[in-house]
């Protein structure tokens, strides 16, 4: 099968001008950054790879995850998974409830548990599991929402100016944590920022827009 | 290689292809609800005012209705008091409205008022009304305070305050009732523009506070608040249920001789009311049209005034008489609401005393059952016409986010129009459609007349939240494998469940305070406490309208405690759920 994310001509469109465009493939555990001015379009052509356009864009080309055409699927049935500057942990909802939220359903209630405890205990954070989300500190939470995402099982990773809400010590933290564990899992990671330290951590091709 | 170009999907479409075809259609039966009633009366109006009305059997077109409208000799009466009412009431809420944000807002006496916003909002119009007839009337509590000490009265002077001709004290329970409507609506806006701002540059400019916020913020704030202060005005010029508690009596006003006429059991005074129905949706019309031209020649003052560079030396004065008249119209409904618990338990209270000799429960056990019976009633249409709305409103927001409709200014002026339009003009056609339809009148009817009212107030006090949340959060949910339903049910709804139960509370107080629909759609047979408190007003009994009144208020009041206390206690343990 034909591992990894290819964006196929991909170009989206602003009343007809080309806004970006990427024409690319992105291999299994391979990190591609995207960089550009704000207003380049690099965030408007993640939600076109992960299928929340606004109406106001135009899309042209072809999206394809392992092998297969996910371009018409809705967005929940992409196995794409996105990571923001914000954590955006659903704030109604515990940690432990966070990281549930992703697993596919199925399983009895302790498999489901054990697997939320053992994303938690990953990222040095055992026992967290009925905290408030928002009692946790920054780097806290932005461990969660990543583990929050992987336990969903994506098939390739888009980073949106992910650590750029982070001090600095706790940037290189989370740097090294994130690409450390999309590396680990053979994800293709496509990073949008304007951070040139972030481009040089993630080690990997560097498209400019 | 070069890919075709794709048809890209809709934002997120459904799997279910009967969620598919719901969701789409709600817009539509959303203003279908709160439209399809006020067209349907309004020519069910109009006919019978041009004498076509065949179940009496008259059939038009003639002038005979408009005719005897003319020739019934209190109209003249009738129509200056529309207009007087309805101009003075709205300027004096606004010019109130105005002063106390322009000179407090950011103070603490300002947040002392917002807090008390809420309940003010919900006390029904009718509660208010007797409240301060309580404290207002010759045997009021005010003069029991001044008799005879001050006074020298022994008996209740022969004076007429409440129910004077000139339907001052009616204006003024209004100018209690709207300043908190206006103020809700003036705090929404001022989120919208950068006030403080603006306001912090004009002073170092070296204007006052109140003169910075007129020449900076107002302006912005006015385009905002343009279409509420217009509904105030037609709601002012129209009312029934406060016009039958403090307005004039003979003369009434013409709204009110309106719902006298329909009652009547000669059918042909049928006719005359659907003429004077559409009288008075000529005079609201006019008057709108009078305060469009008014607002030019304001704007045109205004200009000229921010051009001269006046500073504003006299702002102090007006600071304080905002404050005054903010703080008066407040006190007004609050104390009033405790006149209406001191009548309730009242034992012998004679005059001049100020308070009543005892205390008892016998006015309770008397009337109590009775209201008990009404207050169900009231919650059941109140609950079901909530419920409805929410359902509406939150189908129509989210069709709105999942195919990436905008809001606009039309639809919020069609959200307007079932405000704008006064009740008098289309209800009593609608009752004669339904009469002469054969339709059944009594709750059903009543539920989805409770619903055109319920639903504009409950999509304006949801709209904006909704529309603000972060909608990143709906992406990751999805991005986590979730389809749209249960990002909805599970994400965005517990979420938003603060704003979810305080459009409830909104739409429930707007449903318990709803008089005329339930008076004329209902046919007489339906019951609700505010019918019932109403129906107290020519008798006089102190007691009974303490305990209908208080019932009322508190059906209108406890919803939004519950939206208050119901969110800090389920998300008690979730501290990015508190408030602010």
């Amino acid at each position: 099968m034909d591992k990894g994310l290819e964006l196929r001509g991909l170009t989206v469109r602003q009343n007809g001008t080309v806004l970006a465009a990427l024409d690319r493939r992105i291999g299994p555990g391979e990190v591609v950054t995207l960089m550009g001015p704000s207003g380049s379009g690099k965030s408007t052509l993640l939600s076109a790879i992960i299928g929340t356009l606004a109406r106001d864009f135009g899309m042209e080309g072809r999206v394809h995850l392992d092998g297969t055409d996910i371009t018409d699927l809705p967005p929940h049935k992409r196995k794409v998974g996105i990571l923001f500057q914000d954590d955006l942990l659903f704030p109604h909802l515990s940690v432990g409830q966070n990281l549930a939220f992703g697993l596919e359903p199925g399983g009895s209630r302790a498999e489901r548990r054990a697997r939320v405890e053992g994303a938690l205990t990953e990222v040095g954070l055992e026992g967290f599991a009925d905290r408030d989300p928002a009692t946790l500190s920054g780097g806290q939470r932005a461990r969660v929402a990543l583990m929050r995402m992987l336990l969903a099982e994506p098939c390739a990773l888009l980073l949106d100016e992910p650590f750029s809400r982070l001090d600095a010590e706790l940037r290189q933290q989370v740097r090294d944590l994130v690409f450390g564990t999309a590396r680990q899992r053979d994800l293709p990671v496509l990073m949008v920022t304007h951070d040139e330290e972030d481009a040089r951590a993630a080690g990997g091709d560097v498209v400019r827009l | 290689m070069t890919a075709p170009p794709a048809e890209r999907p809709a934002l997120s479409p459904s799997r279910r292809p009967l969620r598919r075809r719901l969701l789409p259609t709600l817009p539509l039966l959303t203003l279908l609800a709160m439209l399809g009633p006020v067209a349907a009366g309004l020519g069910g109006t109009l006919l019978p005012a041009f004498g076509h009305l065949p179940a009496a059997g008259e059939t038009g077109p003639s002038l005979d209705p408009f005719r005897a409208l003319f020739a019934w000799p209190g109209l003249g009466d009738a129509v200056r008091l529309s207009i007087t009412t309805g101009l003075l009431a709205t300027a004096t809420s606004l010019a109130i409205v105005v002063l106390i944000t322009a000179g407090w807002s950011g103070t603490r006496a300002f947040r002392v008022i917002e807090r008390l916003l809420s309940p003010l909002l919900a006390v029904p119009h009718a509660a208010a009304a007797f409240g301060l007839a309580f404290l207002i009337a010759p045997s009021g509590w005010i003069a029991r305070l001044f008799s005879p000490g001050l006074t020298g009265w022994e008996r209740p002077p022969d004076l007429l305050i409440v129910q004077d001709p000139w339907g001052l004290t009616m204006t003024a329970g209004l100018v209690a009732k709207e300043v908190p409507f206006l103020l809700l609506m003036t705090l929404a806006a001022l989120g919208q523009v950068k006030a403080q701002e603006s306001v912090t540059v004009a002073r170092a400019l070296g204007y006052g506070r109140l003169t910075g916020w007129l020449k900076t913020v107002f302006p912005r704030v006015y385009a905002q608040i343009r279409l509420p202060v217009y509904v105030v005005l037609a709601y002012s010029m129209s009312v029934v249920d406060v016009a039958v508690i403090l307005g004039p009596n003979t003369p009434p006003t013409l709204s009110v001789q309106i719902v006298r006429w329909m009652a009547d059991p000669d059918l042909a005074m049928r006719l005359q009311a659907a003429a004077g129905a559409l009288l008075q949706l000529g005079l609201v019309l006019g008057a709108l049209a009078l305060w469009f031209l008014l607002e030019r020649l304001v704007a045109w003052l205004a200009r000229r005034w921010i051009a001269s560079g006046r500073r504003g030396r006299v702002d102090p004065l007006w600071r304080g008489i905002g404050l005054g008249a903010a703080g008066l119209s407040a006190f007004a409904v609050l104390a009033g609401l405790a006149g209406l618990a001191l009548w309730s338990v009242a034992g012998f209270w004679s005059f001049p005393d100020a308070l009543p000799d005892g205390l008892s429960l016998r006015s309770w056990g008397r009337h109590g059952p009775a209201a008990t019976e009404a207050l169900g009633e009231t919650a059941l249409i109140a609950l079901t016409a909530t419920v409805g709305a929410l359902a509406l409103a939150i189908g129509c927001l989210e069709a709105e986010h999942r195919y990436g409709l905008r809001p606009s200014t039309r639809g919020l002026w069609l959200l307007y129009l079932p405000l704008l339009v006064p009740q008098i003009a289309f209800l009593p056609g609608l009752q004669t459609l339904l009469l002469f339809g054969g339709a059944d009148m009594g709750r059903l009817p009543v539920i989805l007349a409770h619903l055109v009212f319920v639903l504009p107030y409950v999509f304006l006090s949801l709209g904006d939240p909704y529309r603000a949340w972060d909608s990143r959060q709906g992406i990751v949910a999805a991005a986590l494998g979730s389809s749209p339903d249960r990002v909805l049910w599970r994400v965005r709804l517990p979420m938003l469940l603060r704003p979810v139960l305080t459009a409830s509370a909104v739409g429930l107080a707007v449903s318990v305070g709803q008089y005329l629909p339930t008076l004329l759609i209902g046919g007489g047979r339906v019951a609700t406490l505010t019918t019932e408190a109403v129906a107290l007003a020519s008798g006089g009994d102190r007691r009974a309208i303490g305990v209908y009144g208080l019932m009322q208020s508190a059906a209108a009041l406890i919803p939004f405690a519950l939206a208050l206390a119901l969110p800090a206690l389920i998300w008690r343990n979730r501290k990015g759920l508190a408030i602010g």
